[in-house]
């Protein structure tokens, strides 16, 4: 069985931070690998160790710089890299998640993988949706907000739980090939060995622009036209001082209420 | 293509609070459009939630009989025929777990874009000014759609649809392919139980990610015995196997509503807050001032949680 697993790298802000038009300024900006990823990397990793999968390969869509993040998930244990990148798509603004799933699934039909493993979303733009546009693209199957996965593909079918609201799970069969979008939790993320980290060097990462997928051209359907602060929904009263006095002022509001008498 | 359709979210004979505040965002838009408010319920006992549907600006609730519990690939062959049928220009779809797992794929087999987890909408017709949230809702956006679009509402933003309404209820027959069903439900597990019930607290003591290492929550456990509070958290905590899920307070966890609840370390994810936003009175301790759990706090220490918790046990001791 193949394995293909999405990777982003996912913009982070600091605490503090200013906006900048419709983005938050460089400054205040790092790049992480996004945590549902992790998770999604992490499970395709295991089924390999578990002789369940032959090999995982990962598909990113970022330019150059996102190298460093596709390096983390070759170091934890997928075998080869794929990134998708074109000058094109750097001057559209906000990728919608069906331009996202339009490139991934052009991935798809090259590499012919039984399972995708994409997180439930990322944790900048928060779409949630690019993983189950991408099965309807190549017409695989699909579940979404998976937190369970049986290692055992009986019947060309994988087992999952899907997490639903009020700690209720749905035990749903799959069938192959198919998209699962991996929630947090599913596993435990391993930490890059060293040997690992090494190794992911020397592993194979291709860059693929649209013309190697055969994409004539991208226009994202969502333009981003203003970014602010949330406003507050109550008037917060905020204790200053140091921890003796901010505790002390939380001592009097919790007696106040009756807590601990 | 002035009407807008909206689907209802059941689950186990029961639907869900979201498919009442899906009738108000939907109401809102189709007026914006000067058209026709069209609700659908699919699957399961249709005619009982279409009657409880029928509240006030629902102009016609449809309702497709295939199917009991939700199977993604029969609500996307109902909603397809149906658009084909009335032809809205746009079709709100629920941001719950099951709206995610139906309406991208919705999105790309009716050929239009999709945009997700709106907390606020307008339209004049042509285009879509959809408010949602990016970084973890450190800040809020604007975006814009032109044409037709699938747009799915996050829960708790709109109010429900109250009174009793003078909809028509339209039986509508679909062809469901049977071939095309790739997925079968076999049954749904309760996760959450044990011997604990955090949403029976009158205090409850909540951590987050920022607690940093599974040793630290003794100073957690330690507050909560001083204030005779039980101990709850966010998602991550649970995801590392620190506490047990029954800990959980959040979307996927419990829904609580205790008379105090003092938030450490936790930044207040959407998720997260939709647990806990109904709490009396919400205290946060965090060293990030701009965390959205200051949104919703009505008391707030900006500092560090492994100075101020301990000094706050040592008062009630």
């Amino acid at each position: 069985m193949k394995i293909l697993v999405t990777v982003s790298e996912v913009a982070t802000v600091e605490d503090a931070f200013e906006i900048d038009g419709t983005t938050i300024a460089d400054q205040y900006l790092g790049a992480d690998l996004n945590e549902w990823d992790d998770y999604a990397v992490e499970e395709a990793v295991q089924l390999q160790e578990a002789d369940l999968a032959d090999e995982v390969v990962t598909v990113t869509i970022g330019p150059e710089d996102a190298d460093q993040t596709i390096r983390q998930a070759l170091a934890k244990g997928a075998d080869r890299a794929l990134r998708v990148w074109d000058d094109d798509l750097a001057d559209v603004g906000l990728l919608d998640p069906g331009t996202k799933a339009d490139l991934l699934a052009a991935v798809v039909d090259d590499e012919q993988p039984d399972l995708v493993l994409s997180g439930v979303q990322t944790g900048d733009d928060s779409f949630g949706a690019t993983g189950v546009a991408l099965a309807d693209r190549v017409g695989y199957q699909w579940a979404a907000v998976v937190n369970h996965l049986e290692h055992e593909f009986a019947d060309d079918t994988a087992s999952v739980r899907r997490e639903l609201e009020g700690g209720v799970e749905e035990l749903t069969d799959v069938d192959l090939p198919a998209v699962l979008t991996i929630q947090t939790g599913i596993n435990e993320p391993r930490y890059a060995s060293l040997r690992g980290i090494r190794q992911a060097q020397r592993k194979p990462l291709e860059v693929q622009t649209l013309d190697d997928l055969g994409i004539e051209g991208v226009d994202s359907a969502l333009a981003l036209t203003e970014m602010y602060e949330p406003e507050s929904e109550t008037d917060v009263t905020v204790w200053e001082g140091g921890a003796d006095d901010t505790a002390g002022d939380l001592a009097s509001l919790l007696r106040e209420k009756g807590v601990a008498q | 293509m002035t009407d807008v359709l909206a689907i209802a979210d059941h689950r186990r004979g029961k639907l869900r609070d979201v498919s009442y505040e899906i009738a108000t965002a939907g109401r809102g838009l189709a007026d914006d459009l000067g058209g026709d408010l069209h609700l659908v319920v699919i699957s399961g006992t249709v005619d009982d939630f279409a009657a409880k549907l029928d509240r006030d600006g629902v102009d016609v609730v449809h309702t497709v009989s295939d199917g009991e519990e939700y199977n993604h690939d029969i609500y996307i062959q109902a909603i397809e025929q149906l658009t084909a049928d009335i032809d809205p220009q746009y079709v709100l779809v629920p941001n719950s777990v099951n709206g995610l797992d139906y309406a991208p794929a919705l999105a790309g087999r009716l050929e239009r874009p999709i945009v997700t987890d709106t907390i606020g909408l307008e339209s004049d017709g042509e285009t879509l000014v959809a408010t949602r949230e990016m970084y973890g809702g450190k800040v809020e956006t604007t975006v814009e759609l032109e044409g037709p679009a699938v747009v799915t509402i996050r829960g708790a933003e709109w109010p429900k649809a109250e009174g009793t309404g003078d909809a028509e209820i339209r039986s509508f027959d679909v062809e469901i392919d049977d071939a095309a069903l790739g997925s079968t439900v076999n049954g749904f597990e309760e996760v959450a139980g044990g011997d604990v019930d955090i949403a029976d607290a009158d205090v409850l003591v909540s951590v987050g990610r920022g607690i940093d290492e599974e040793e630290n929550l003794e100073i957690i456990h330690d507050l909560a015995d001083a204030l005779d509070a039980t101990v709850s958290s966010s998602r991550p905590i649970v995801d590392n196997g620190w506490l047990p899920k029954n800990r959980q307070v959040g979307q996927s966890g419990k829904v609580v509503t205790p008379d105090v609840y003092i938030a450490i370390g936790i930044s207040g994810a959407v998720q997260h807050v939709a647990g806990m936003k109904g709490s009396e009175t919400i205290v946060a301790i965090n060293t990030d001032p701009n965390a959205p759990i200051m949104d919703i706090a009505d008391y707030a220490i900006h500092d560090d949680l492994f100075d101020v918790v301990p000094a706050l046990t040592e008062q009630f001791q």
